[in-house]
């Protein structure tokens, strides 16, 4: 099977963000980037699809600027065999990065599944997946929790709203969107990590996926970080008071009660 | 004044709340407001949706539309954009909003502002800010080129609005051409739980590590009962195995802005904050009084949750019984 899984690359979860002087984005000094957590699903499902059908391949595709080479190595690490690098501007959307990875895609012999995460922890816009299969033109199954795979189709459980979820039948080829749940994503080895760096990474341009600058739709503007929070109100006194005053101030002063 | 679509949402027969906040927005804006509903047998909601300001409900029915799916929903929306000239198009960010909206989007060769917190009219135009990083930041989203700008707005962010019974929208049927479908559901299979889900709740009340035990969240969801709340977690108490993945706030889980949040146990690392500094009113209660979930909170109880929450339940009861 020829699988191919969509990466981002975002900064850590633990980085306090700062914006840049004229708050037209953040200030990226120090960052440390990874692959976006629900990527890592993504490629884990890759590989696992990947070992039960000997003679397939899996390829990480990634677009944005230089650096996010780094996270397909990480996914190469993993166990993935090679990657392609659309370079696209710091501050693409998701459509002008949606097109890239489309037309990457578009430009391989053959594509059976591609997997990505749900959604990138940087601008949580889950957008990709589904613009991606829209210009590629394939199905989409997005927030997957578990996918019994077919011949010629596959069955995923999807999570819906209220702890609900549903089963969803989709023709191949098709994207995949994991949501955390649908594995517990490996670590590479040391001497896979040696590996990953002899690995092929093919390293593409936007006009040679057919998409250009005036695919961006969107332009994200004026950051801000949220106001500061007014220091609130201590409630002292034993248990019983305190449940009587908290419950009281809810109702009376914040009225949300 | 804007001509805007907005996709009502429904499940089992009724409507989201949060539809009806997009409606009571653009209405009070004075726009053109048009609503597009979808389904199988839901004509009775068109009149639901008239009594928040939409005065216009295009309405599709078929077998095919019973349950969302992205390519049929999709399609059919189009069908009806692609000869109206909207100027703006919204739905919420729902578990059906984020999957539906890029493909309209796409189709409409428009862009998409996710997620967004804050939403204003300005002509033709709307003005939007959205969360980034998890709402450690905000920004405004500025639309390139030509079509539409199309949103999606988060639950709770606008604001309830009133129904007027004295209003009622015109409603247009529209033809249902679905065709044959890459993607189907075959089945939807209901959550246990009665409870509201965190990201459409008005109240959460969430519980940390603390807790020590998935039984002890017994009493979380005993006072989320009592308050008509979603249960929520930490990241901490999800991979202790406490509660299911959905049920996590934070920037690997959900994020949520309720009227309400109640933290109990919760320490606050930088990730849970992230996912729930946008709440109304925020209430910590903790052991440690350093804890920075503090620094975010509008009332603060330092002390035993396990004395004080059932306290609270019996509280709040009180108050419900009035």
């Amino acid at each position: 099977m020829n699988i191919y899984v969509c990466i981002k690359q975002v900064p850590d979860t633990e980085t306090k963000i700062k914006l840049n002087a004229d708050s037209t984005g953040i200030d990226t000094a120090g960052i440390k980037w990874i692959m976006s957590p629900f990527d890592e699903f993504a490629v884990e499902e890759a590989l696992r699809l990947k070992e039960k059908n000997a003679g397939s391949l899996v390829t990480v595709v990634s677009a944005g600027p230089a650096r996010v080479v780094e996270s397909i190595r990480t996914a190469l690490a993993m166990g993935a065999d090679s990657g392609i690098h659309v370079e696209i501007p710091e501050t693409a959307d998701n459509n002008l990065a949606a097109k890239a990875l489309a037309g990457a895609l578009k430009k391989e012999a053959k594509v059976d599944v591609v997997f990505s995460g749900k959604e990138a922890i940087d601008d949580g816009a889950a957008q990709t997946s589904q613009l991606v299969a829209e210009y590629f033109g394939m199905p989409s199954v997005t927030v997957v929790l578990n996918v019994e795979y077919g011949a010629t189709s596959v069955k995923c459980k999807r999570e819906i709203e209220g702890g609900a979820f549903e089963m969803v039948e989709a023709s191949l080829p098709v994207m995949i969107a994991a949501q955390k749940g649908l594995n517990e994503p490996r670590y590479a080895s040391l001497p896979n990590i040696m590996k990953a760096k002899k690995k092929e990474v093919k390293a593409l341009k936007l006009a040679d996926v057919g998409a250009s600058d005036a695919d961006q739709k969107i332009r994200y503007k004026n950051y801000q970080l949220p106001p500061p929070k007014q220091a609130g109100k201590k409630i002292a006194g034993d248990p019983a008071a305190q449940a009587k005053e908290l419950v009281r101030l809810l109702h009376e002063e914040a009225k949300v009660v | 004044m804007a001509k805007v679509f907005i996709i009502a949402e429904q499940r089992d027969g009724r409507l989201k709340k949060s539809t009806f906040e997009l409606i009571g927005a653009s209405a009070a804006a004075g726009n053109e407001t048009h609503a597009i509903l979808l389904g199988e047998n839901v004509a009775e909601l068109a009149k639901e949706l008239g009594t928040y300001g939409a005065q216009k409900v295009h309405l599709a029915q078929s077998p095919q539309l019973k349950f969302y799916t992205g390519e049929a929903y999709a399609k059919v929306i189009l069908d009806v954009l692609k000869s109206a000239t909207p100027d703006v198009v919204l739905a919420s960010h729902t578990p059906t909003g984020r999957d539906l909206m890029p493909r309209v989007a796409a189709r409409l060769n428009a862009g998409l502002a996710s997620d967004c917190t804050q939403l204003a009219f300005e002509g033709s135009k709307i003005k939007v800010r959205r969360p980034v990083y998890a709402g450690k930041a905000t920004v405004e989203v500025e639309f390139i080129g030509a079509g539409p700008c199309v949103a999606t707005v988060r639950a709770n962010a606008l604001g309830a609005p009133k129904a007027d019974a004295s209003k009622s929208a015109e409603v247009v049927n529209v033809t249902a051409d679905i065709g044959e479908l890459k993607a189907k559901v075959l089945e939807v299979v209901k959550g246990t739980s009665a409870r509201p889900d965190v990201t459409e709740a008005s109240i959460v009340v969430s519980g940390g590590r603390s807790l020590k035990s998935a039984e002890n969240f017994k009493m979380l969801e005993d006072l989320a009962d009592v308050l008509g709340a979603a249960v929520g977690a930490s990241r901490a108490a999800v991979d202790a195995g406490f509660r299911p993945h959905r049920d996590q706030v934070g920037q690997t889980g959900k994020v949520v802005s309720p009227a309400l949040y109640l933290a109990c146990g919760i320490s606050g690392a930088i990730q849970h904050l992230a996912g729930m500094r946008t709440s109304k009113t925020i209430v910590a209660i903790n052991m440690d009084g350093e804890a920075p979930i503090f620094q975010l909170a509008d009332y603060g109880v330092v002390g035993d949750l396990f004395a004080i929450v059932p306290l609270l339940t019996e509280e709040f009861k009180k108050i419900k019984e009035h």
